[in-house]
């Protein structure tokens, strides 16, 4: 019997060592456009939304999202920190920003890895305002980066994921095939093999970031990117990471290239 | 034993045996595609497999699965209908399915039920098994009776 027991284990290695391949084959990108498959097979979370939801998405006023977003535009022009400066004293008005955030997560120089928006918020705080950093899923961070991003809504995904940028591309797309937690799931094991799926009550979406920082019913509130990586490792019962981490940031790369060329709706509005 | 170390050594899997043997999980023997003997010894309860099949913070079978349980709202359709399942499937197939999926399909989204993951798991699920032996046996005891 345990010879048998065993055969069934060498049976289900091959099974690895041929997934292992098709994983290479199926999400392995080259050059200058990782997503070969065309970004019309990959669609915002918004196609998915219910009528209600996209509705109040949709107007401006009843978008709940705006509510930090007009708390983003106070925080433009408050002065803060030693410096005595404000945003709006290095970089005038808030339209200066347009098709900015389109290119983010990037590559730093200075830091030697990603900044995504949210970091060089805080960059521009500490280093030129010489004010404390935001926390960062405080009202005044997810203001500002709502209002960054809200600046190039409309406008196409355009990441770098060659060059400096590629080390921590590969690292998010490694992270994002990872099985985690105690229920052993990766994010691919939902968002990419189960897109258009049913799991209970929700409809499985390709997992993007292209509408976040997001007002999500459920929250009562806008909430960013990372968070909602936080609630999905602990749907499957893993330890998440911290917002801001590497980790996530490199993730946020990896889901980012994938909606390459698709709009950006920041701020979207999801259940 | 020690040839079943050994060859355990040799492919790198060794660690599950020996890791399984730490925990709530219980030890059990794979023949083809099956566990044919029950882990517990216990006959397993229809009626608490049933609850424990709709329990999210148990089987949560629903999520991925539909079940002739109308009263329950949205059956996922990740997996397969689980009506008539008890008609396609031995207990004993059954068993191996729920304990460890993974052994039949590597890249299975469906959980192992009855092993210990590893991978930051958070501690509250630390070194358990998402369902109990019995707990096992009870789910098998309600899914074979959903004949077709
Ligand atoms: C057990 C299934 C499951 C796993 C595993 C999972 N998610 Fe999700 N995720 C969901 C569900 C359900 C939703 C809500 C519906 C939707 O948008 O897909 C969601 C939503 C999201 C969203 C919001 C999309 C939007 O437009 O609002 C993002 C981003 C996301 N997931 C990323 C991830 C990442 C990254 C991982 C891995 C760290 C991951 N998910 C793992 C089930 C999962
Ligand atoms: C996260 C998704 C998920 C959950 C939760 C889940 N399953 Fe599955 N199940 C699947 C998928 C997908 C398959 C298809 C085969 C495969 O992927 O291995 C499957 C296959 C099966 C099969 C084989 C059916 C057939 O006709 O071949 C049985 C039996 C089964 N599941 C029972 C259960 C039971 C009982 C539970 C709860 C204790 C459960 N599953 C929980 C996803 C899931």
């Amino acid at each position: 019997m345990n010879f048998i027991n065993n055969i069934t284990r060498v049976t289900s290695l091959l099974g690895i060592a041929s997934l292992l391949l098709a994983y290479t084959t199926n999400v392995s990108h080259s050059g200058s456009n990782p997503n070969p498959q065309g970004v019309n097979k990959m669609k915002s979370g918004y196609h998915w939304a219910t009528a209600p939801t996209r509705e109040m998405q949709d107007d401006d006023f009843s978008n709940p999202a705006f509510l930090w977003v007009d708390i983003g535009s106070e925080q433009w022009t408050t002065k803060d920190g030693e410096a005595g400066k404000s945003c709006a004293s290095c970089h005038s008005g808030v339209e200066t920003m347009k098709g900015v955030a389109a290119t983010y997560p990037k590559y730093s120089a200075e830091d030697g890895k990603l900044r995504a928006v949210q970091h060089q918020i805080n960059n521009c705080r500490t280093q030129q305002m010489k004010a404390k950093p935001w926390k960062w899923e405080s009202d005044n961070m997810l203001g500002v980066a709502a209002l960054v991003k809200n600046q190039s809504k409309g406008m196409p995904i355009k990441v770098k994921v060659t060059g400096e940028a590629q080390p921590f591309y590969n690292k998010g797309k490694k992270s994002y095939m990872l099985r985690r937690g105690g229920l052993d799931m990766s994010c691919k094991n939902c968002h990419m093999d189960y897109t258009d799926t049913r799991i209970r009550a929700n409809i499985l979406s390709n997992g993007l970031g292209n509408g976040f920082p997001t007002y999500r019913l459920k929250w009562q509130k806008i909430g960013s990117l990372h968070r909602r990586f936080r609630g999905c490792n602990k749907n499957v019962r893993a330890t998440p990471f911290k917002s801001g981490s590497d980790v996530y940031t490199n993730l946020e790369l990896f889901l980012t290239a994938h909606a390459m060329g698709m709009e950006i709706e920041t701020p979207s509005v999801r259940n | 034993m020690s040839y079943r170390l050994i060859l355990g050594a040799i492919v790198g899997v060794a660690v599950f045996s020996s890791l399984l043997a730490s925990s709530n999980a219980h030890d059990y023997i794979v023949v083809d595609d099956t566990i044919p003997v029950s882990l517990t010894g216990v006959p397993g309860d229809p009626v608490k497999g049933k609850k424990l099949s709709v329990n999210r913070k148990k089987g949560n079978c629903l999520a991925c699965h539909a079940m002739p349980i109308p009263e329950q709202q949205f059956h996922g359709e990740v997996g397969p209908d689980l009506s008539g399942v008890g008609s396609r499937m031995t207990q004993a197939e059954l068993r191996l399915r729920l304990v460890n999926s993974k052994a039949l399909n590597p890249d299975t989204i469906m959980p192992a039920f009855h092993k210990v993951a590893l991978n930051r798991v958070l501690k509250k699920f630390k070194g358990k098994t998402i369902l109990g032996a019995q707990e096992i046996e009870d789910i098998i005891a309600y899914i074979s009776t959903l004949k077709s």
